[in-house]
């Protein structure tokens, strides 16, 4: 089995994993971070968002082996120890969530949102940009709120989630 | 997933000698095949990622034409200020692929080699008249696709570059099905001199095909109002569970009439 070798969420990783190993699988189980989750499988929820070298992507349809030397940000690596991260913590603060499942991949994607787009997002615009993410709960509308506001207070942060 | 040997090439000609090997498969964006191995669809021996072929990626501007490398992003082709000034239809076209993760990763040269019934580019492709460019040779748009999910490319055959004419007036439409958000149909139109072209994508049982009759319409008067009362016929359409192929032929004339307001 090839060693493949990653920076994730700022720290040199490594293990191994067959080709056909999915990134999510190799983020989940060979490194332990559950945080992101795989909801359909299938390339269309958006439960398995991560970043790679700075860009959203569906970790369900990637192979680990294709990110050999990457930099992948999860979940995990928004947080500053119990501080959490403003886009964390405007979904908390909107009740951007009811069961959780999705918010892992919700919030990577509004972080990658507002690198692209800015910190002034109109409401269509998130509705726009959530295509890739499903809630089964919320009806969205908590979760609209909880991005724009995430996005504003990300204002003055160095890089968001860099 | 079946398991299969991984290989990322440094170089077009390594990649071009490994797709070559029995049982090969060329993975570029990943967004098709890789849910295909996932469900056991295909199970290849090796799988050529073109990831680490940079010659392959980028936009620029040659001879009056734009030159878009096979593994650009549809984000990158989305996003480019040479695509937007000079071929906003292609730009908008791009944008509108999948959801933003699978723009991240889905690439204009996977799209035209898988040549989906159901994906956008074909469409565009083919009513710009573009040119496929592989490691072997240049095929017009006319002659590389040749039904659903085939093109003329042969095994192991490599695709470099696209190359679309610019100074050309052209829009693009689509009615996206609402679950997948592959296009239900897809209309591209673009203005060659006194000429139209009008490709159509996700409706035509055998894949993108070019409507003669809207392109009649159209020759020496590109406006919306010249397609009025113009219709497809529903013969060769596909029907499905999603729309039949009556519904898909009327949505065909209104995503061209939509396609030529929208254009510019």
């Amino acid at each position: 089995m090839p060693m493949i070798h990653m920076t994730v969420n700022g720290k040199a990783v490594k293990g191994h994993a067959e080709p056909r190993t999915l990134l999510v699988e190799f983020i989940r189980d060979t490194l332990r971070l559950t945080g992101t989750h795989v909801g359909c499988d299938t390339s269309q929820c958006g439960a398995c968002v991560v970043h790679v070298d700075g860009h959203a992507i569906k970790s369900c349809t990637t192979l680990a082996v294709a990110c050999e030397g990457a930099h992948v940000t999860t979940i995990e690596g928004l947080a500053h120890g119990t501080d959490l991260h403003p886009m964390q913590e405007a979904f908390r603060e909107h009740h951007g969530l009811q069961c959780g499942y999705c918010t892992p991949g919700m919030i990577m994607s509004a972080v990658d949102m507002v690198n692209r787009k800015g910190h002034d997002l109109s409401e269509h615009t998130i509705r726009e940009e959530l295509e890739g993410n499903i809630c089964r709960c919320t009806g969205y509308h908590n979760i609209v709120k909880a991005v724009a506001a995430g996005a504003k207070a990300m204002q003055g942060m160095a890089k968001a989630a860099e | 997933m079946y398991e299969f040997d991984y290989h990322r090439p440094g170089t077009l000609d390594a990649a071009v000698k490994l797709a070559g090997e029995a049982d090969a498969k060329i993975l570029a964006g990943g967004h098709t095949l890789i849910p295909t191995l996932k469900q056991r669809l295909a199970a290849p021996k090796h799988l050529v990622d073109l990831h680490a072929l940079r010659e392959l990626q980028g936009v620029h501007l040659k001879d009056g034409h734009l030159v878009i490398g096979a593994m650009t992003t549809h984000a990158h082709v989305a996003d480019s200020a040479l695509v937007k000034a000079h071929l906003p239809g292609l730009a908008q076209l791009a944008a509108g692929i999948g959801d933003p993760h699978v723009r991240h990763r889905g690439t204009i040269g996977g799209s035209v080699a898988n040549n989906d019934p159901a994906a956008d580019y074909p469409s565009a492709v083919l009513a710009l008249n573009a040119t496929i460019t592989t490691n072997k040779r240049s095929i017009t748009a006319d002659d590389f696709f040749k039904g659903m999910f085939e093109t003329a490319l042969a095994e192991g055959e490599i695709i470099t570059h696209i190359s679309f004419p610019t100074g050309i007036k052209s829009g693009y439409a689509k009615f996206p099905n609402p679950a997948s958000r592959y296009a239900l149909v897809g209309v591209f139109v673009a203005q060659h001199g006194a000429d139209a072209r009008v490709a159509v994508t996700g409706a035509g049982a055998n894949g993108v095909f070019r409507a003669s009759t809207l392109e009649a319409a159209l020759k020496g008067n590109f406006s919306a109002a010249a397609l009025d009362g113009k219709s497809v016929s529903a013969d060769g359409i596909n029907s499905d569970m999603h729309a039949d192929a009556a519904y898909r032929a009327h949505l065909i004339g209104v995503m061209a009439k939509r396609a030529v307001a929208a254009a510019h």
